[in-house]
């Protein structure tokens, strides 16, 4: 218990990962609060990315976590800018109201 | 080895707390709010562990950049007015249970995984990687980062471009009524429909707007 060891961390990416999980399926207030957990959710890998590079001695890891890093900044813009355009073309964002396409 | 333990508990308790706000809480400002604490310790961690780099890049990216493109995006669509709790309306009441169930199901598969592992020993003594070597982090990150992944490097640069790109064309929009200038227009313009040529009588003048 108090040595931290490889399988703190994974728990702790594991805890996070399900309350992202939790959050998109959960969620009904707006469509923001979705890509928010899906930033939980990669922060989640990265954390157990991070913890193996430390521990196993190797830094393929941390290059990888870099390059996550790099996606999720993209997917947040362009996440956000067609947030932004629904909401000018239809006025809102709530996900019960988002049925456009009928799916 | 204690103060170990005691930084690891104390950020990963922050860190799942206000994950669980982000998606509990409802007013939308606040849960960005508690999306900005929650990075905030997990680069605290990352600090911890030995990935200084990561960990201030984490900040610089997330919290500077991410954090604040959320906030801005809430502030401007005005959707904190938008008050929707979770458990009211007949129609959000079913999807708690297999929200519940699945997310459930996902953690004790990934702690099934993770408890059934069998490390090496030397993976738990973290004296013998790369912490203790006299080159740092940020050293030995940047060695292998412009060598081996410098493809990979000029990718991700790419996707960032893409984004830039894609971001600002997604929200252009032109209003009717902003005068604008037009090269094109101005560069195309003939001689003949910009000067005209009068014969100019002495003591009469030319009346130009009629």
């Amino acid at each position: 218990m108090i040595d931290i060891g490889l399988g703190h961390y994974l728990t702790l990416g594991a805890v996070i990962f399900s309350i992202g999980v939790i959050g998109i399926f959960l969620n009904r207030k707006n469509i923001i609060v979705i890509l928010m957990s899906i930033e939980l959710i990669l922060l989640a890998v990265n954390i157990n990315l991070v913890a193996f590079s430390i521990y196993l001695g190797d830094l393929a890891g941390q290059v990888f976590t870099l390059f996550i890093l790099t996606v999720a900044a993209a997917e947040a813009a362009i996440g956000l800018a067609i947030i932004v355009v629904y909401f000018r073309n239809s006025g809102t964002i709530r996900v019960e109201e988002i049925d456009k396409l009928k799916g | 080895m204690i103060a170990h333990s005691i930084f690891f508990y104390t950020f990963s308790l922050i860190a799942i707390v206000s994950a669980i706000m982000v998606t509990a809480s409802k007013n939308t400002v606040h849960s960005v709010f508690f999306l900005i604490l929650d990075f905030i310790s997990i680069s605290c961690l990352f600090i911890m562990i030995g990935a200084e780099f990561l960990g201030m890049i984490m900040l610089i990216v997330y919290v500077g950049a991410v954090a604040v493109l959320f906030l801005f995006v809430v502030m401007m669509l005005n959707v904190a007015q938008q008050k929707n709790q979770w458990f009211v309306g007949q129609q959000s009441s079913k999807h708690i249970p297999v929200g519940l169930i699945i997310s459930t199901l996902i953690f004790f598969e990934i702690v099934i995984v993770i408890g059934g592992w069998k490390y090496k020993p030397e993976i738990f003594d973290i004296n013998n990687s790369f912490a203790q070597t006299s080159i740092s982090n940020t050293h030995s990150l940047g060695q292998i980062l412009y060598t081996d992944y410098i493809h990979v490097f000029q990718i991700s640069g790419m996707i960032l471009l893409v984004a830039m790109i894609g971001a600002i064309v997604l929200t252009f929009r032109q209003r009717a009524g902003v005068k604008r200038q037009s090269y094109i227009k101005q560069i195309s313009r003939e001689r003949a429909e910009g000067v005209e040529v009068l014969e100019v009588q002495s003591n009469k003048g030319v009346k130009i707007d009629d």
